[in-house]
């Protein structure tokens, strides 16, 4: 059964998905550590804490150590994921990763909850909407997210294997299951979930599913879209965009701030090749507060509803 | 192995001297960079580099090494002097300092420069990276010990305790921790700026095994090297060092205005005569 076709019934958050990967990594290989800043149970760490104590560190509500410690770790062979919530994990830490990790080019990688809008009743202080656009700007920094439970079991994989500094963010909540259970995913590379003619959309993380739900409406409206799960959106897989560049219309779909996430990483691409009309979907550059996760994504228009009136828009 | 592991005191001085001299010979060629802590950590970074620490210049990536971290990132012409003389890196290779392509950076840089550890220069995060490397060495169950220089000024950052409790916390016995309490920074004297209190209680209260010293005296420091050498206490150490910014050169003594000045060509000849007689 294609993608397209599956039902989608089956939820599961992401972060989930590390908690399970990180504990499968960590039985295989001893440097694989964990570094925690006390919210294990929440990040799903705990398990790995519970089997695997030589292998973990948790400093408390410290993490701007936490991202200290794991450089130091990095720099004796270790493969270390500092785990936090996003917000803390990108801005909090921020400059001990930029000077401990990225300008040393150190095998650190840091492991999020909580991304995006995901931790909604919590408010905006625990929402993070600039995370991905933070760890974009830095030197030697590759940024995930991915769409899935598996796909993100897959990432998280690839992450311990390739060597430096690599940001992955995961949804609180529980998100729909795309993917199967062998389906392979590569870093820096898109996923193509559709081919398309009429019109392309670059999605990623918790929106993948939304901008499954309206390519197959729009597919019966007799609209032949192409759809990209960018999981990776650096380093963005430039070859993929310029595909969706030649279709012409294109909309991007992320549970990010539209300033300097997926959506600024494609319309980097299309500035420079002077091609396609580049409509962004995402956090409209405004705090959330406290609400149910549908409701925050329906006030930036993170909706299917919002993608098929766009994808019209630029059909007209 | 350990280099150089019976250096008498009286060798250790005259390194020193040497130590001195390369420093703010490379910051007046560079005219630019830190002499004042430089100078101040001259007599710790001598006894650490040619007699306590186990390290090899050919082998600077050698995994049972002891490590070194550089928290107060700043001051590395001290650090490159010492690996300069020790043959990290050629000795012509002080001339280049802060030039494009150097191994000797502004800040000390792991990926440019053979010897240095872990990238600083970000004031605070130093000892953090020092705890990684210790834990890491008890659960390897390796005997390298790893020693982290702090600033003074920089125990204002409040990622210097949140690291020191996590020592204390893994119980690492084989990390140093040594702050060169020079008592001045940019803006002032740190009793202007931002009173540091007794940094010594501090570090007790958190956990640690003090002791104060001079700083200046090779000989209490070697002693303090040699009381804790082998401690398998669970405990880690901290040494504050009771220091002078500028030592060994007069005009720069205690004076906050040689914190990051380079001397010009006068300047240079009297420091050099200076610090040649040894200090006061």
């Amino acid at each position: 059964m294609s993608i397209m076709e599956k039902t989608l019934d089956i939820k599961k958050a992401t972060r989930a998905a590390f908690g399970d990967e990180i504990l499968k990594l960590g039985k295989e290989n001893k440097d694989i550590y964990v570094v925690d800043a006390d919210i294990a149970k929440s990040c799903k760490t705990i398990n790995f804490a519970k089997e695997l104590p030589d292998q973990h560190i948790n400093v408390g509500i410290a993490e701007q150590n936490a991202a200290g410690i794991a450089a130091g770790l990095a720099t004796t062979g270790k493969i270390p994921f500092v785990s936090t919530y996003a917000v803390f994990g990108s801005l909090r830490m921020a400059e001990q990763i930029r000077q401990e990790a990225c300008y040393p080019m150190l095998n650190v990688k840091i492991a999020c909850s909580h991304g995006g809008l995901t931790p909604a009743n919590d408010g905006g202080s625990h929402q993070a909407i600039e995370d991905m656009g933070v760890y974009r700007s830095m030197p030697n920094m590759t940024v995930i997210m991915g769409s899935d439970y598996y796909s993100t079991r897959k990432l998280v994989e690839q992450a311990a294997k390739i060597y430096g500094p690599v940001y992955l963010r995961f949804t609180r909540g529980d998100i729909p299951v795309i993917y199967d259970e062998n389906e392979e995913f590569t870093i820096g590379k898109a996923k193509k979930l559709n081919e398309g003619k009429d019109l392309a959309i670059i999605a990623n993380g918790d929106t993948v599913h939304l901008a499954l739900e309206a390519t197959r409406l729009l597919e019966k409206e007799g609209v032949s879209v192409k759809l990209l799960d960018m999981h990776t959106i650096k380093p963005i897989d430039r070859e993929a965009v310029l595909e969706c560049l030649e279709v012409g219309r294109l909309i991007t779909v992320e549970d990010h701030n539209i300033l300097n996430g997926l959506g600024s990483a494609v319309c980097e691409v299309a500035a420079e090749e002077g091609k396609g009309k580049v409509r962004r979907i995402g956090v409209q550059d405004q705090f959330g507060e406290s609400a149910p996760y549908e409701k925050l994504l329906e006030l930036n228009g993170i909706t299917v509803e919002n993608i098929i009136n766009t994808a019209n828009e630029l059909l007209i | 192995m350990r280099i150089l592991i019976n250096t008498s005191i009286e060798e250790l001085k005259e390194k020193a001297i040497e130590m001195r001299k390369t420093a703010v010979t490379m910051i007046h060629k560079a005219q630019s960079g830190h002499p004042g802590g430089s100078l101040s950590a001259a007599d710790l970074m001598t006894a650490l580099y040619f007699k306590e620490m186990n390290i090899d210049p050919k082998n600077p990536t050698w995994e049972d090494r002891d490590r070194f971290v550089l928290s107060k990132g700043h001051v590395c012409p001290i650090q490159y002097s010492a690996l300069a003389l020790l043959g990290y890196v050629p000795y012509e290779k002080i001339y280049t300092l802060r030039e494009y392509g150097s191994p000797f950076q502004g800040h000390p840089d792991m990926k440019k420069c053979p010897g240095i550890d872990i990238s600083t220069g970000s004031l605070g995060q130093g000892l953090s990276c020092g705890v990684g490397m210790a834990i890491a060495g008890k659960r390897d169950k390796k005997d390298y010990r790893v020693f982290a220089l702090l600033g003074d000024g920089e125990c204002q950052e409040g990622q210097i305790w949140e690291a020191a409790q996590t020592a204390v916390k893994y119980q690492l016995d084989n990390l140093v921790v040594f702050v060169d309490y020079n008592r001045l920074q940019i803006d002032g004297t740190c009793e202007e700026v931002m009173p540091l209190q007794d940094l010594e209680k501090k570090f007790a209260a958190f956990g640690f095994e003090t002791k104060r010293i001079n700083g200046h005296s090779m000989e209490q420091i070697v002693e303090t090297l040699d009381e804790i050498r082998d401690s398998k206490n669970g405990i880690p150490k901290c040494i504050v060092l009771d220091t002078v910014k500028g030592k060994g050169v007069s005009y720069m003594e205690d004076v906050v205005d040689w914190h990051g000045v380079a001397p010009n060509d006068e300047e240079l000849q009297q420091a050099l005569e200076e610090i040649a007689g040894g200090l006061k």
